[in-house]
């Protein structure tokens, strides 16, 4: 058959139409182009030109929103979007299983890490402090092996790792003193943004890429969930009929399943997300639809019980804890709202739903802000307090741009692309945050 | 003259069955040769006979493979199983007593008159 640009051009076309129908499979596509082909052959046989035979042909095969319902019934489950973690019968299979393989060994190697440091460290404070330290290097051993990170890269991730691996261990925290704590809590959220590096390939300045890991992190969270519970079904299961035999499975749960699956989990769910990444659906932002106003009523009543509650001095500070807590999960929330939102589309009620919530968010900061001036008035300083101000300033000035930036976009000043880029490059500010309350913070209250 | 639709999907699985009981056929040439066999009457929406070919497969009454067509594109070519053939042999009885039924009234109505008169 001699060329005919016109026709496949056509044919291209049609495909292009035929292949975003879900019920068709690309095999399907096939054999209806094939089937396409010969039948324009056909009618050019007996005298009608490409453009004709083409018109007749697409007739015959037949409306393609119907053919399209004949094959959805045919194959319901093609409406299910399939994750193939391994496929199959592609000729390519090599490579994902492969992939496989890294995952399980690395999985298996932060197993053995972490099993090894109970076994020499012992399960106390020096533990605690070493655990991201432990769990680290696998995860950002997989992104580099995913990534193909450079050597330059790779020792721009080592080379803090290693500082901090250091510091924490050289330290000479006193036993039960409150910056050690400090610091096994804030160690992690630098190791997280270190595997951050690792997960945009070295490309950290990007804020696109910024906003992948944003998006990498609240899906890692929620596959970590899932694994979680289905992990608990399974070992709850094994605990009762254990038990019916007399057994007793909690030594064994406590020495080598939990240490094992924890941290392997980790590298396993941070695997699914990347392989499921475009082809189902992420479920953080829908998440984020269903909170975003329950999380605004959540806040109102808490600014209620607050203001209620009289005198801030008397706040107990477990509750200024929790309310941090509650803070950086607003702040996680509007992420994810911001995240999963099309940045060209025009103002919209979830955007003012958004607007209230940071600004719901902000007075509940600020109520906090005061409460914990007073307190450090009336009891002076103390590492707690200092971190916990920090942290309560840095959200502030991150919510108070955020809500500025809303306002513009809501009145049309300004494009949302400034509030996500606003999210993005505010965000290595909380690591090093968390690095001067690693690093410096033991030193400035004299390691009590 | 056309057929009726819903006569056409009746016949469709044992006409497609006794197709490929003659050898393996791919879709355009299973459409070809029903409308070869029915002088062109029985109109059939091509793009219905792909997932009646795959509801058939499923069913265990034909197999696939893919091969490769004179002009080099991959083509997918169906054979019929065993199981088609029993299926097919079931539906040729099951058309022979409609067929049968459907003779024997045809007999009765050629004389209409009749009855109608009888009934006057």
């Amino acid at each position: 058959m001699e060329l005919h640009a016109e026709l496949e051009a056509h044919i291209d076309r049609w495909r292009g139409y035929v292949q975003r129908r879900q019920a068709i499979s690309p095999a399907d596509v096939e054999e209806l182009e094939d089937h396409l082909r010969e039948q324009v052959a056909d009618l050019q046989a007996t005298g009608l030109d490409d453009e004709e035979a083409f018109l007749v042909a697409i007739k015959r095969l037949g409306n393609l929103d119907a053919v399209s319902r004949e094959f959805a019934r045919e194959h319901s489950d093609r409406l299910w979007k399939q994750l193939v973690l391994v496929p199959e019968d592609s000729s390519d299979a090599a490579a994902p299983r492969r992939e496989l393989a890294v995952v399980l060994a690395l999985a298996v190697g932060a197993g053995l890490a972490v099993k090894a440091g109970l076994t020499w460290i012992g399960d106390g404070e020096v533990l605690a402090r070493n655990l991201g330290l432990l769990v680290f290097p696998f995860l950002a051993a997989y992104f580099a092996w995913k990534r193909r990170l450079t050597g330059q890269v790779a020792t721009a991730l080592l080379v803090p790792f290693a500082a901090l691996a250091v510091l924490l261990n050289v330290y000479p925290f006193a036993a039960g003193g409150s910056t050690e704590v400090l610091a096994a809590l804030h160690a992690p959220v630098v190791l997280w943004l270190l595997a951050g590096v690792a997960y945009v390939g070295g490309r950290w300045r990007s804020d696109g890429r910024r906003m992948d890991f944003v998006r990498f992190t609240g899906e890692l969270a929620i596959y970590y969930t899932l694994l979680a519970l289905g992990g608990a079904v399974l070992v709850g299961l094994t605990f009762a009929v254990l038990q019916v035999v007399g057994a007793d499975l909690e030594p064994v749960l406590e020495d080598w399943i939990l240490p094992f699956a924890v941290p392997g989990a980790l590298v396993v769910a941070a695997w699914l997300v990347e392989a499921k990444q475009n082809v189902v659906e992420n479920i953080a932002p829908v998440l984020t639809r269903v909170f975003l106003p329950l999380t605004i009523v959540m806040l109102l009543a808490h600014l209620a019980v607050l203001t209620a509650a009289g005198g801030l001095v008397d706040v107990d500070r477990d509750l200024l804890i929790l309310m941090d807590a509650i803070l950086v999960l607003v702040l996680a929330l509007l992420l994810y709202a911001i995240s999963a939102r099309d940045s060209l589309a025009p103002p919209g009620l979830f955007d003012v739903l958004q607007l209230v919530l940071v600004v719901a968010a902000l007075a509940v900061d600020a109520v906090m802000l005061t409460a914990m001036l007073t307190r450090i008035a009336e009891f002076g300083f103390s590492p707690n307090k200092i971190a916990a101000l920090g942290l309560n300033l840095l959200l502030l000035v991150h919510l108070v741009r955020a809500a500025w930036l809303t306002v513009g976009f809501l009145r049309r000043r300004r494009p949302f692309n400034d509030l996500e880029r606003w999210q993005t490059r505010y965000l290595p500010v909380y690591g090093a945050w968390a690095a001067i309350v690693v690093v410096v913070f033991p030193v400035v209250f004299d390691f009590a | 003259m056309r057929i009726d639709k819903d006569l056409v999907a009746a016949a469709a699985t044992p006409l497609v069955l006794g197709i490929l009981s003659d050898g393996d056929l791919y879709g355009y040439a299973i459409l070809k040769r029903v409308g070869e066999l029915s002088g062109g009457s029985m109109q059939w929406t091509d793009g219905m006979l792909y997932p009646l070919l795959h509801r058939l497969e499923r069913l265990g009454y034909v197999s696939s493979s893919w091969g490769t067509s004179e002009a080099g594109r991959r083509r997918k070519h169906y054979a019929i199983t065993p199981a088609g053939r029993a299926a097919l042999a079931d539906r040729q009885e099951q058309w022979a007593v409609v067929a049968d039924a459907l003779r024997q009234v045809w007999q009765t109505a050629q004389r209409p008159p009749a009855v109608a008169e009888g009934w006057a």
